[in-house]
């Protein structure tokens, strides 16, 4: 086989090759959303997040409409400051209710957002002020017998 | 004790002591020529049609099979992933469950394994047969280093190919899970695609599966191109160096990929 026959079917090769690794982040991984698409940015205040972590999606009725882009600890008012990284595509009013929530019992943590009936809309760099902070399942167990230890003690009393 | 039974044990020691020293001498010197292929390969690029010669004999001559099987592989693993989602209702899940399992594991590994199969086998032939036809010698003789004209193409032809055929197999593998698990079985194609979109991660899946094929591919050429160039000058040599590239390199592609998915799932999270 003459060398520019091979010349080209390597080229073939190479450049399905890479339209391959572009497909897997395109379209499989859907690299473009997460770096390219501007998005706006919002800002939601938790007492605790569980185990919320970043890349976690942030859904609105169960529709993923972005991604928890960062979470840091502010170490004057003892809160977790989560930034929201939301597709342009979706507006929110300014009362809308940012909680975190878990798919499933054991599933992984995300934000739900439950848009108000206000008017006026979120802007980019707003902030969430009503927010629900992750339910911990070892506190609630923990509230639960120490409930029922207080209900023992109190009725032996009695 | 009588005597004949402690020179049995004592030669048997010795035979497992042989073995080991053996392997252990084969091992540097597998990595020695790793090394002797590396320090060569600016030689062997000033002739780069050598090197595209063999990204076509191992890469391009092995599209069709990885192809098919990534078709079949994804066709399968949708509907056996469909038979275990249905049960807990959860079937928009499928396009999740086939991508991340072909993305992270299957493409790389199954490829790596077709590739030793396929064209690490013919590698280590072809240079054994070589050797054992003296043709090595010849070049030796006439100035022209082996390593350079002969074992550097090879190996980087199969470095090259190898992460591209991965990427091909996945993408193939994904896009017969899309056939059965959405014109056959008839889940909603956005479905589909968004839990696929939503789970795959470009740094933690999919940049890690193509580290994992680039990995197995340096395993596999290494393997092939040293069991040729170390085989025994004879056409019994030459097809026990067949069969122990096939075993060896399987067996290296199956310990890596458990060695490399601890150190990649030790790095997820915070």
């Amino acid at each position: 086989m003459s060398r520019s026959t091979i010349d080209l079917w390597v080229g073939v090769f190479v450049v399905v090759g890479l339209g391959a690794i572009l497909f897997l982040a395109l379209k499989v991984g859907n690299l473009l959303i997460v770096t390219n698409t501007p998005g706006y940015h919002l800002e939601a205040r938790f007492d605790n997040i569980g185990g919320l972590k970043m890349r976690a999606p942030v859904k609105a009725a169960g529709v993923v409409v972005g991604r928890v882009e960062r979470v840091r600890f502010d170490p004057k008012a003892y809160e977790a400051v989560v930034t929201l990284r939301i597709d342009p595509a979706y507006q929110f009013t300014k009362d809308t209710i940012a909680s975190i929530n878990t798919s499933g019992l054991l599933g992984e943590s995300y934000v739900g957002l439950d848009a108000g009936g206000d008017t006026a809309m979120l802007k980019d760099g707003d902030r969430i002020a009503k927010t629900q902070s992750a339910v911990v399942i070892e506190k609630l167990i923990g509230q639960l017998l120490f409930d029922r230890a207080s209900d023992t003690t109190g009725g032996a009393k009695k | 004790m009588p005597a004949e039974a402690i020179t049995g044990i004592v030669e048997s020691l010795r035979r497992l002591g042989a073995g080991l020293t053996n392997a252990v001498a084969r091992l540097g010197f597998a990595a020695r020529f790793l090394i002797a292929v590396i320090v060569r390969s600016p030689t062997a690029f000033r002739r780069i049609h050598l090197t595209l010669r063999e990204i076509y004999f191992s890469g391009v001559l092995s599209l069709v099979i990885i192809l098919v099987s990534g078709l079949f592989v994804g066709m399968v693993l949708s509907l056996q992933g469909y038979e275990v989602l249905n049960r807990y209702g959860a079937d928009e899940q499928l396009g999740m469950l086939v991508a991340l399992s072909l993305v992270r594991e299957l493409g790389p590994v199954i490829a790596g394994l077709l590739f030793a199969r396929r064209a690490g086998s013919a590698r280590t032939a072809e240079i054994g047969l070589m050797k054992a036809t003296e043709q090595l010698s010849a070049m030796e003789m006439m100035a022209v280093d082996p390593v350079a004209r002969v074992v550097a193409p090879r190996f980087w032809g199969g470095v090259i190919s190898m992460p591209l055929l991965a990427a091909l197999f996945s993408t193939l593998g994904i896009y017969g899970g899309y056939l059965v698990g959405v014109k056959l079985i008839g889940i909603d194609a956005g479905s589909f695609w968004g839990q696929m979109q939503a789970a795959v991660d470009w740094r933690q899946d999919i940049t890690n599966g193509i580290i994992k094929s680039l990995v197995f591919g340096v395993a596999v050429s290494l393997i092939a191109v040293f069991e040729g160039y170390d085989s025994r000058p004879t056409a019994e040599g030459v097809s026990s160096a067949t069969t122990r590239t096939v075993v060896a390199s399987s067996l290296a592609i199956l310990a890596l990929d458990f060695v490399l998915t601890v150190f990649m799932s030790r790095g997820v999270g915070v």
